[in-house]
């Protein structure tokens, strides 16, 4: 069976004032109808960069290698050009919610009117239709009162009934991909329990496939099928979840976890991964991790291994320089 | 008073609210009668959600806000500050001795000064040391204290990460030696990675420079981890208190509970153990009567969903504290 997506070898750079930065660099991925990739990472590793890219979303000084493909359902979307295809995409076969509901709805428009002009544009229905649906939406996503709300501006919203808002309008579409860009953030641990459950609920019934990116491993630990962990632009780790968080093979994955407080062992010290992420602009050459690495060999020190994901279980794949190293921590 | 730097005594923080200019006046009650005594030496942990007042009770205990009622002691060696009867004079030693670490490091440093003159302008503004030489040995000796290097302190922020930023917003506040700090949400902006780099030294530096934190955050494992004593506030009340193992191994209130259990588990196979609450936390302006919580508690009493039960701290055990709605 194919994938629903299908991302291959994707590079994506930046032209900027002060050089060609590369934002993410020979990226593989897939994801499955009603399956959850979950994309981690910290700030700057190309998470968002990703998934933007999916939707040719990213800014105009963009330039894609030419190998590259993102295949979504059977098409390539890097070839993707004129206003009517990418239509057929962005919010159409896919839909993203974003971290901050507040920047992401236009403030001086109805909710309601938004939901449904975004309806209008890709479905074949009227404006009477669309309302119908956008209520129904703004219910199945546990907004009491959903005819009131659809009438007020996001402003008067909360902010854990403005994300539900965003989800609603996300999937009203019906799209096939739903990319989460860090959707619970910005929210409370107990509205973030809210809203994780209202999205795994969701992805069940429609059966969609999900990229969600977070950098809080414990959500992924929640949501995900699949986990991909980024650094740098570059996926060092990737397999089933629990895979990744109880048997992690790469010195960066080790190190996320170790640094994260733990509620049920207070006792364990927090360590900190040395160093901070290098600037995109001197991207080091060979693993990009080892400037930070605390167990690297001396030949991915110099930078002689190229990165290159090896499978070590089945569905389990990590950077051939971190197999090495990680044996070692 | 011993042991304890700060006492605060029935401190409620309340903001005048008008919706528009013919609307009647309201109050929002932001925090409620809240008795806290700080020790010295000590990690102090204030946690909640947002809207829970715990910024307000920060800023009214540097006296960043006005209280509104009941007072806030800060016992020094030699003589106590009694925060809502003080002269000018007495409010600018206090802030020698009192200071504020924010959140964002990305907003708190003016990109126009170098690193040196940002650690440097709390001395110059509180005519704190006599000469330029003078300024910059502190700077330079709180600069490594904090892990800056001495050539850091030529730049710019823009030059600095997220983790390095926090750095020098520390350093910042310590450098007119205070022995009180707010951190308020210190870490919440930082990547996890760095996040443990930041604690690790805010703890460093407290056994060095005898320092007594009053730590805000909304992130309970991070509370879990470095704090003594921990408070966990609702919607402007304390609901529960006590040494932070106790109160995390053995929480009383409900809210507590929920908000324990909230916390995504790093377990794949420990999924939807959350209590899950119903709502969101009520506005300020009409806070429910009786017990705050009432309205999202997963388990209400009889009697408590009339609203019949005061808010009020009982002592369940030596040093944990619970509000009596849950406690009973």
């Amino acid at each position: 069976m194919s994938h629903l997506l299908e991302v291959k070898n994707l590079d994506v750079k930046f032209d900027t004032d002060e050089g060609r930065i590369t934002a993410v660099e020979n990226i593989s991925l897939s994801v499955d109808q009603g399956e959850v990739l979950g994309i981690v990472g910290e700030s700057g590793s190309g998470k968002s960069v990703t998934a933007k890219s999916i939707m040719k979303l990213n800014p105009g000084n963009t330039s894609y290698n030419e190998d590259a493909e993102i295949i979504l359902d059977n098409e390539n979307v890097l070839q993707f050009t004129s206003k009517q295809d990418l239509k057929k995409i962005r919010g159409g076969k896919v839909s993203m919610i974003f971290q901050e509901p507040m920047a992401s709805f236009a403030p001086a428009i109805k909710i309601g009117a938004q939901m449904v002009e975004q309806l209008l544009i890709h479905k074949d229905i009227n404006k009477h239709e669309a309302k119908s649906i956008s209520i129904n939406m703004l219910k199945r996503v546990g907004i009491a009162d959903a005819e009131k709300r659809f009438n007020q501006y996001a402003f008067e919203l909360s902010g854990g009934m403005r994300q539900r808002a965003m989800i609603a309008m996300a999937l009203s579409t019906m799209p096939k991909l739903l990319l989460a860009d860090e959707p619970t953030t910005a929210l409370d641990v107990t509205i973030q329990a809210q809203v994780i459950n209202l999205i795994k609920d969701i992805i069940k019934e429609y059966q969609m496939g999900v990229i969600f990116i977070t950098h809080d491993l414990g959500v992924i630990a929640q949501v995900a099928d699949h986990v991909a962990v980024m650094y740098l632009g570059s996926v060092v780790e990737k397999g089933p979840v629990n895979e990744i968080l109880k048997n992690p093979k790469h010195p960066y994955t080790k190190g996320l976890l170790q640094a994260l407080p733990d509620i049920n062992n207070l006792d364990a010290p927090l360590s900190p991964i040395p160093g901070n992420i290098p600037s995109p602009l001197d991207r080091p050459t060979g693993c990009v991790f080892r400037t930070r690495c605390p167990h690297h060999n001396p030949e991915g020190k110099d930078g002689k291994i190229e990165m290159k994901l090896i499978e070590v279980k089945p569905g389990h794949w990590v950077d051939q320089c971190g197999i090495k190293c990680g044996q070692n921590g | 008073m011993g042991d304890n730097l700060i006492s605060v005594n029935n401190v409620s923080v309340n903001f005048d609210y008008q919706e528009n200019f013919i609307s009647k006046k309201q109050k929002i009650h932001a925090v409620n009668n809240i008795n806290i005594k700080i020790k010295k030496g000590s990690f102090f942990g204030l946690v909640g959600e947002s809207g829970s007042g715990k910024t307000t009770l920060g800023r009214a205990i540097l006296g960043a806000n006005k209280i509104s009622s009941g007072n806030v002691i800060f016992h020094d060696d030699e003589r106590d500050y009694d925060l809502t009867d003080m002269n000018k004079q007495d409010l600018k030693e206090y802030r020698k001795k009192a200071q504020l670490i924010f959140q964002d490091p990305y907003a708190a440093l003016s990109p126009r000064m170098t690193v040196r003159d940002i650690i440097a302008e709390p001395l110059e503004v509180m005519r704190i040391t006599s000469s330029r030489q003078e300024t910059d040995e502190r700077v330079r000796d709180i600069a490594a204290k904090c892990r800056l290097n001495i050539e850091h302190l030529r730049r710019f922020p823009h030059a600095f990460s997220g983790g390095q930023r926090q750095r020098i917003s520390i350093a910042r506040a310590l450098v007119s030696n205070p022995k009180f700090i707010v951190a308020d949400e210190s870490v919440a902006a930082l990547d996890v990675s760095i996040q443990a780099d930041i604690l690790n030294l805010l703890k460093q530096l407290q056994t060095e420079l005898n320092l007594t934190y009053l730590f805000i955050s909304h992130d309970l494992s991070v509370v879990a981890h470095v704090c003594d004593v921990v408070a966990v506030m609702y919607l402007g009340h304390i609901v529960e208190m006590g040494p932070s193992r106790e109160l995390f191994k053995n929480p009383k209130h409900s809210y507590t509970k929920a908000l324990l259990s909230s916390i995504p588990s790093i377990d794949p196979e420990k999924r939807s153990e959350a209590i899950e609450l119903k709502g969101e936390i009520p506005s300020a302006l009409n806070p429910p009567p009786g017990c705050v919580f009432r309205t999202r508690c997963p388990n209400p009493g009889v009697d408590c969903k009339g609203g019949e039960i005061k808010m009020g701290l009982i002592e369940v055990e030596p040093g944990h504290w619970v509000d009596q709605c849950c406690a009973l």
